[in-house]
């Protein structure tokens, strides 16, 4: 076998994929050095917007985002692997899920920031943390579920075994219950990552008690040239931001998706598997082969470590009754534990005002929510008829679909200052042209979606269509809408939630020292996070996070069954 | 249990396996129907023993219930006479999907097992090598399961289990996922193997529900009746390997295998005073569609009266598919079954021959009468004034005789019926049978 790596060339791909590493091991020591210098949060930080300083910016944004993800990734092995094997866990986990991704990301913002800076008084990482917190708390809840789900719907037989062979907690994870939720992980961290510039563009310039705390990065950068009026360098950023986006997407997202088709749990090769330039770069390469031995020597002292240190689960078969005391004793101890801090946090909310603090939020509240549904009404006439479009030619939606990912992961809060001159210009009130704000971000999950679904369509439906000659409207109504549904309603629940969590930064917008402000609950929340008057901000956030389950819940939740259940092949 | 037994691989009697009182029920209700009541029996060393049954019978759980898979609610299972509390240490299964890991290499699947036992890499190499050879699949090692054909991944499956070198395999339904020939091959090799001195293992359980595998493989037969689950017969094959399917010895022995499980003589025994009203929950409808139903009709009315077992073979049906075909003809009084032949009543003959307005008259006649849960939804919405009843009133007046499961496929087979019969409708958008709107005017007419 060593005969073989000797008898190979050294070849330029060799070099090439060699240098790369290099380069990302490069990168990360400089970028991460800077992260510690001592630094006074009273003191106003300035970015240096000389075009030369945006590629550090990139990489400096580019590096909170992986530390994010990192961070995502291990909360979704521990919290899922927790919650899939321990049924009162699960009980709590999985609901404490579905609030925690509802509750709007960058109304906390403002509060983590002030966390973080008190742990760490004088430094930036205090300021770091927080932008990585907020991008964590964007991404991490979709990883999360998609990894629970693979865990819980492992077919029965593997399952069965994996116990007949006896393999220890720590074989069974990378053996099993890792590979088999893999491609579930590398979907979900695309589009998490793709949502996650959103916010991580936002948190690096955020402004908290009339302060404004900034972090060097692409965001930032792009802040102060919109403070400056100079939309010549809000373009700059724009165009590194694509670049970066596109990068990213080159790089890791394809490969990544493209590899992890072994990982299907299906016993036949799909014909057109997804492919990456990059990934057959690698594997041609003589490094694959090269780690793969090194894993092979390390690999087992590790595996013997892991058996040891997590242990091999009782092979008794778990009985199925519990007992009745011991699920009274944890549901009392947790009602109590939860009714104390929801105690204390309204206590706190409604110390100055009463109850009535409540009423601003709700009214205005409602009326983001009529501008979210407007949003989502335009957003489906025009989109689902130009995404059937595009996903009926093969041809055009082999070009648009990466295409219209990139949109959807562009940051839209870069385009606002673009949006924000229009209204200046026209005179447009932002009560309205919020919408459109709020839409730059939301709209492209409905886009893509329909994209998907209508390229779904089985041909011989559509042939049989053409057969017996239903066309215009009857078409739409038998085939296409029906067909194109369970994928739009998976679109719109992505958007409307976006859409709300937009508000936030699209009803307060600043353009060259002027603001525009529109009445909502997310100009109130970011209000009053400028302000630093807790007291609103947390009533704000209770109040939106109350709005996106109660919609969720009503609304989406039973469009989805039913979707499920009459439409979905 | 009818039949003593004696082993080919005669010597002195050892069991590996004993099942003693097992009564197996999914959920934690007591008064959940039990999938498996009181089986007992032991597996010797030396036997290659076949459960065979019906869908429904429980087979897979009772071989899940030995590998220690699944706990028994009652009874226990022991292993060389220690009582199970976890997986059992000396089996090893094959699946009938395979079960491979399709992100490992063939090499890798097979040395999973020694793993996790802790053996070291390098004997884990040489150990699954040896694994791999005996099944012949050397030159594979290094392929995913995907590129392989279903007979090879079934043979890593085989490998993957006889590489940690257990007393006992077991196997369920191992065959059922192959080609007809591929499955010919791999039971010939098995049992090449099985006679061979070099194989490991020391006896074989064998869950199967094709009567002629069970005859050619095993050296006992045990058939699990149904509802609930329990051994009804015991059969000892003596014919020497390998053995010849159209041998006359081995044709007696699919007839008595199929006049066993249609005649249900252990049923019978067991409940002397069957219950004297049928009920949904005493008669429950056999899993036959109508077009499957009228179409094995048709056929009957040409070719006469007909033993079960060369039905099966001119028709390649297995029994899984023509039992539940009989039993409905049966049911509904279209046919008779003596000793494992089947003859069409005149109703039947009828049913058989009439132009498709007067079939679904004469079918709907029938299941009125004989099918008791078609009788019964046709009935409560008789006496329903809105006509309509949702499905979960029916599924909870079956509740208390079958799981969910099955309350839910009685309930499909029921609205298959009534739909054809035009005896009812059911609504898929309310969830809801809707008594057949020209049925009910005619009674308002007064015409039958």
């Amino acid at each position: 076998m060593p005969s073989l790596s000797l008898r190979r060339r050294f070849s330029l791909v060799d070099l090439v994929v060699g240098l790369f590493v290099l380069v990302v091991l490069y990168t990360i020591v400089v970028v991460g050095k800077d992260t510690t210098l001592s630094f006074t949060p009273t003191e106003v930080t300035t970015v240096d917007t000389s075009p030369a300083r945006l590629p550090y910016y990139a990489a400096r944004t580019l590096l909170r985002m992986f530390v994010a993800l990192g961070a995502s990734y291990l909360f979704t092995f521990v919290y899922a692997y927790i919650a899939a094997h321990n049924r009162h866990a699960e009980r709590l986990m999985i609901p404490a899920l579905d609030i925690l991704q509802s509750v709007p990301v960058l109304g906390f913002l403002a509060i983590t920031v002030t966390g973080f800076l008190a742990l760490f008084p004088g430094s930036y990482i205090g300021l770091e943390l927080a932008a990585i917190f907020a991008i964590f708390t964007s991404q991490v809840w979709n990883l999360t579920f998609s990894f629970f789900e693979s865990l819980t719907n492992q077919p029965s037989e593997l399952d069965e075994a994996a116990r007949m062979m006896g393999l220890s907690r720590w074989r069974r994870f990378w053996r099993l219950d890792l590979p088999h939720g893999a491609i579930g992980l590398v979907w979900n961290g695309m589009m998490s990552m793709g949502g996650g510039w959103f916010f991580l563009v936002a948190a690096e310039a955020i402004s908290v008690s009339n302060r404004t705390y900034t972090l060097p990065g692409i965001g930032s950068y792009a802040g102060a040239a919109i403070d400056a009026g100079d939309l010549g360098k809000v373009g700059l950023a724009v165009a590194t931001m694509a670049v970066l986006v596109l990068a990213v997407n080159f790089v890791l997202w394809q490969p990544l998706v493209a590899w992890s088709e072994k990982f299907k749990n299906e016993q036949t090769d799909s014909a057109n598997a997804p492919r990456s330039l990059v990934l057959d770069l690698v594997r041609r390469s003589g490094w694959s082969r090269g780690t793969g031995r090194v894993r092979s020597r390390i690999g087992e002292p590790i595996d013997r470590l892991g058996d040891r240190l997590f242990g091999t689960p009782s092979t008794a078969p778990g009985s199925a009754v519990a007992g009745r005391t011991g699920d009274i004793a944890f549901w009392t101890i947790t009602t109590a534990v939860i009714g104390y801090g929801a105690w204390r946090l309204f206590g706190y909310i409604v110390e100055i005002e009463g109850w009535a603090v409540f009423w601003p939020p709700l009214w205005q509240g409602a009326i983001t929510f009529a501008r979210v549904v407007v949003l989502m009404i335009v957003a489906t006439v025009v989109w689902v008829p130009i995404g059937v479009a595009i996903g009926s030619d093969p041809r055009t939606s082999r070009i648009a679909q990466p295409l219209i990912q990139v949109l959807a992961s562009f940051p839209a809060n870069f385009l606002f200052p673009f949006a924000t001159w229009v209204l200046l210009r026209t005179g447009i009130s932002l009560d309205i042209g919020g919408i459109a704000l709020m839409a730059l971000g939301a709209q492209w999950y409905i886009l893509f979606n329909v994209v998907a679904g209508a390229q779904a369509i089985p041909n011989d439906l559509k042939e049989a269509m053409d057969d017996i000659n239903v066309h215009g409207w009857q078409r739409w109504r038998r085939l296409t809408l029906p067909a194109i549904l369970p994928h739009y309603v998976t679109g719109a629940i992505t958007a409307s939630g976006g859409a709300w969590n937009a508000s936030i930064i699209a009803e307060v917008v600043t353009y060259g020292g002027t603001t525009l402000t529109a009445t909502g609950l997310g100009a109130y929340i970011s209000g009053a996070a400028q302000e630093g008057d807790y007291h609103h901000l947390l009533a704000g956030i209770t109040v939106m996070a109350l709005y996106v389950v109660a919609i969720n819940r009503l609304f989406w939740r039973r469009v989805y069954l039913l979707v499920e259940s009459r439409y979905a092949r | 249990m009818a039949e003593g037994t004696t082993t080919p691989h005669a010597g002195p009697v050892e069991s590996l396996i004993e099942v003693i009182g097992l009564t197996k029920r999914f959920g934690s209700a007591a008064d959940t129907p039990p999938v498996l009541e009181d089986v007992s029996f032991a597996v010797r060393a030396g036997e290659v023993v076949a459960l065979l049954g019906k869908s429904g019978s429980g087979k897979s759980t009772l071989l899940r219930c030995m590998a220690g898979l699944l706990a028994p609610s009652a009874g226990e299972v022991r292993y060389r006479g220690e009582r199970l509390t976890g997986t059992n240490p000396g089996t090893a299964m094959v699946f009938q999907t395979f079960a491979l890991l399709p992100w490992l290499t063939v090499r890798q699947n097979v040395e999973l097992g020694l793993e996790a036992k802790g053996v070291s890499a390098a004997d884990r190499r040489v150990l699954a090598e040896e694994a791999i050879d005996l099944v012949g699949l050397d030159g594979f090692e290094d392929a995913y399961p995907k590129e392989l054909s279903g007979g090879m991944r079934q043979r890593v499956g085989f490998a993957r289990a006889l590489v940690v070198t257990p007393e006992v395999l077991l196997m369920d339904e191992p065959f059922s996922g192959l080609d007809v020939l591929t499955a010919e091959n791999l039971r010939g090799e098995l049992m090449e193997l099985w006679e061979s001195d070099e194989f490991p293992i020391r006896a074989i359980v064998l869950v199967t529900h094709n009567i002629d595998e069970a005859i050619l493989l095993a050296d006992r037969v045990l058939i699990l009746g149904s509802s609930p689950g329990r051994i009804v017969f015991e059969l000892s094959i003596g014919l020497a390997r390998p053995r010849d399917r159209d041998g006359a010895e081995f044709r007696a022995l699919v007839e008595q295998i199929y006049s066993v499980m249609t005649g249900r003589p252990a049923d019978v025994a067991v409940r002397p005073a069957a219950a004297p009203v049928a009920t949904p929950g005493t008669h429950p409808l056999p899993y036959a569609s109508v077009d499957a139903l009228s179409g094995f009709a048709e056929i009957l009315a040409t070719s006469g009266p007909e033993s079960l077992g060369e039905l099966a073979t001119d028709l390649r049906l297995d029994f899984r598919d023509l039992l539940p075909l009989v039993e409905a003809l049966t049911l509904l009084g279209f046919a008779d079954v003596a000793d494992g032949r089947v003859t069409l009543s005149a109703e039947g003959r009828d049913f058989a021959s009439a132009d498709i307005q007067m079939s679904k008259q004469i079918f709907a006649r029938a299941a009125i009468e004989r099918a008791p849960l078609v009788g019964l939804i046709v009935g409560a919405l008789e006496k329903t004034p809105s006509r309509a009843l949702r499905w979960g009133f029916f599924a909870d007046v079956l509740g208390g005789s079958f799981d969910e499961a099955e309350t839910d496929r009685q309930l499909d087979i029921a609205t298959d019926w009534g739909r054809y019969a035009e005896l009812f409708a059911y609504d898929a958008d309310h969830d809801e049978f809707v008594a057949d709107p020209d049925r009910a005017a005619a009674q308002v007419a007064g015409v039958p």
